[in-house]
């Protein structure tokens, strides 16, 4: 195998015996993106010079567009921020930097993280290595097609509904989203403040486990970040579930459920429980009301959060050519307008609607509640149950185009991924095989707040025992 | 608590409503780009006017996943970014402030 092939722990290994140098592994790692990036797309821009490899763990490293590096251009993939260079590092920047990560560039989103294709980007879609005519999910779609094409060792994403674990299962990688407050938001470009959350995207549950050690813990500059200890994530890397209790909601069994889907999820329970895990059935009845929850409590924040691009600060200005209102108001919708795509514009305004006067009770007031009734129902399960099993998404990677001018069916995608956003909830997603036409399937582990431990240990010991995570796409 | 008043609802989203919420939002919508807007913005309140359906009375809202209340840290002066660097990305800068289009004649 070549060194891009490989996962972080492999090449820490090679490095740390002598076999291969920091600086080897860079230029392989860069060559492969030289050679496939043409077709896949992940990309967006890529690092002016050449980091540091004296570092202790030198692994190359993607980071998605919204996570600001220090003297490197950040846009979250819109219009609105081109040209803007961050002056400082982000929280999880900083972090990764100190343990010697070598940065390779920014990869593609949906714009300001809005999306669940990687198709709605300013600079257009990526492509998923499985399949170059589907998307790679998203929105950290740059992400998780740049781990699946060898183009980068790991990466890093943010999730707000699904956004780490839904291009994870796309791409046939691990995807996990760590629970809210474990990881710095600081220098991570908000959508919506109270479901944000970064997370890694890896080759595997071991990378996973040592891609979290370097990422999480508190950060006084993130006031939600819960100073909480951060366990070596390694040491949950236990081949053994027996005794562990699994439970398996019945709603994600619901109509919309592809079958090949539900085919590769009911295996994955059957070896589970062959090696010793207990499997049982519950019912989380307000889940099936997570997407129109998620969709106004994340609107709503997003259309505060978005507010702050109006062409005073950074990015673009535009001015229209002759006066509407008055020059300072013509400037910012010219320049709002101009800047957002179609979706920013959809989400913000929607978010702008249920915070508007007269709506906020019937809407954003009652979103909440219903929040409150889908964490109470998961924090219900976890007193007699480990982790919560469903699909990560109900089918495979769809064409490139075939949801863009359905937002609604597009929103749908995220129906297992969302509630665990609401929740505050870790959750992760590995590969647990593969559909008839060669594409990814993923299956997702919910836990309890700040028990990452037990989903790698499942996840480990799945993996152990089987072979999907060893596929590799034809590029 | 009084139980919700779903009359306050609008049956569904007009093109006057849509030119409200973006002028609010700050965002031009164009004459011909209207009728698609409120279309899409309609189909999604549609959807999520699902959660009427639920009994909401005496459930308290959640804003935070982990309930934390004010963190505040003593008020010390600390290493930050200085004028410059705060604004090196400034679109249109003078004297270390951001510069708008005239606002008052």
């Amino acid at each position: 195998m070549s060194l891009h092939q490989l996962t972080a722990h492999a090449l820490l290994d090679l490095i740390k015996s002598g076999k291969a140098s920091a600086k080897e592994v860079y230029a392989d790692v860069g060559a492969r993106i030289k050679a496939v990036d043409p077709k896949v797309k992940a990309y967006v821009r890529l690092v002016q010079h050449q980091p540091d490899f004296s570092g202790a763990m030198p692994v190359p490293i993607a980071i998605k567009d919204n996570m600001c590096i220090k003297a490197q251009e950040i846009t979250c993939a819109s219009r609105i921020l081109k040209g803007f260079i961050s002056p400082y590092d982000a929280g999880v920047i900083e972090r990764v930097k100190k343990s010697g990560g070598t940065i390779l560039g920014n990869v593609n989103m949906d714009e300001f993280a809005f999306g669940s294709s990687c198709e709605n980007s300013c600079y257009g879609p990526t492509f998923n290595p499985w399949n170059l005519q589907c998307v790679p999910g998203g929105s950290s779609g740059g992400s998780a097609a740049a781990v699946a094409a060898d183009e980068a060792v790991w990466a890093l994403g943010s999730d707000t509904g699904g956004s780490i674990r839904q291009p994870a299962s796309f791409c046939g990688i691990v995807g996990l989203k760590p629970t809210y407050g474990r990881v710095s938001r600081y220098g991570l470009i908000a959508f919506a403040s109270s479901l944000d959350q970064i997370g890694p995207l890896t080759k595997d549950v071991q990378d996973c486990a040592l891609l979290m050690n370097i990422i999480s813990g508190h950060d006084e500059r993130d006031s939600t970040s819960v100073n909480e200890p951060v366990p070596d994530y390694t040491k949950a890397l236990i081949n053994d579930v027996r005794d562990l209790r699994i439970a398996v909601p019945r709603e994600a069994f619901a109509e919309g459920l592809d079958a090949e889907v539900r085919h590769a999820l009911e295996e994955a329970l059957d070896l589970l429980k062959k090696l010793g895990a207990q499997v049982k059935e519950v019912s989380l009845p307000h889940t099936p009301y997570a997407v129109a929850t998620y969709y106004i409590v994340a609107t709503a924040e997003a259309s505060s959060n978005l507010a702050r691009f109006d062409g005073v600060r950074y990015g673009l200005r535009s001015q229209p050519s002759k006066v509407r209102k008055n020059a300072l108001i013509d400037m910012y919708e010219e320049t709002r307008s101009q800047g957002f795509g179609d979706e920013a514009k959809r989400r913000i305004m929607l978010g702008t609607y249920a915070l508007s006067s007269g709506y906020y009770d019937a809407y954003y007031l009652r979103g909440q509640k219903v929040r409150t009734l889908i964490r109470n129902e998961l924090d219900e399960v976890f007193k007699t149950c480990d982790a919560i099993i469903t699909p990560t998404s109900p089918t495979v990677a769809f064409k490139i185009g075939e949801k863009t001018s359905d937002p609604l069916s597009m929103y749908l995608s995220d129906i297992y991924t969302i509630p665990a956003n609401l929740a505050g909830i870790p959750a992760i997603s590995v590969p647990c095989g593969f559909s008839k036409t060669g594409l990814p399937i993923g299956m997702q582990l919910m836990g309890r707040a700040f028990d990452e431990e037990m989903l790698l240990r499942i996840s480990y010991t799945y993996e152990q025992n089987t072979e999907w995570h060893k596929k590799k796409p034809n590029l | 608590m009084p139980a919700f008043d779903d009359s306050i609802l609008p049956m569904s989203i007009s093109n006057e409503d849509v030119k409200y919420i973006a002028a609010l939002a700050r965002i031009d919508v164009p004459e011909n780009k209207l009728e698609g807007m409120t279309k899409v913005l309609g189909d999604i309140v549609h959807y999520v006017e699902q959660l009427q359906k639920l009994d909401l009375d005496n459930v308290k809202p959640t804003s935070h996943a982990v309930p934390v209340g004010n963190v505040l840290r003593p008020d010390q002066i600390k290493p930050s970014l200085n004028n410059q660097e705060a604004m090196s990305f400034a679109i249109e800068a003078k004297d270390g402030s951001f510069k708008v289009p005239l606002v008052i004649e």
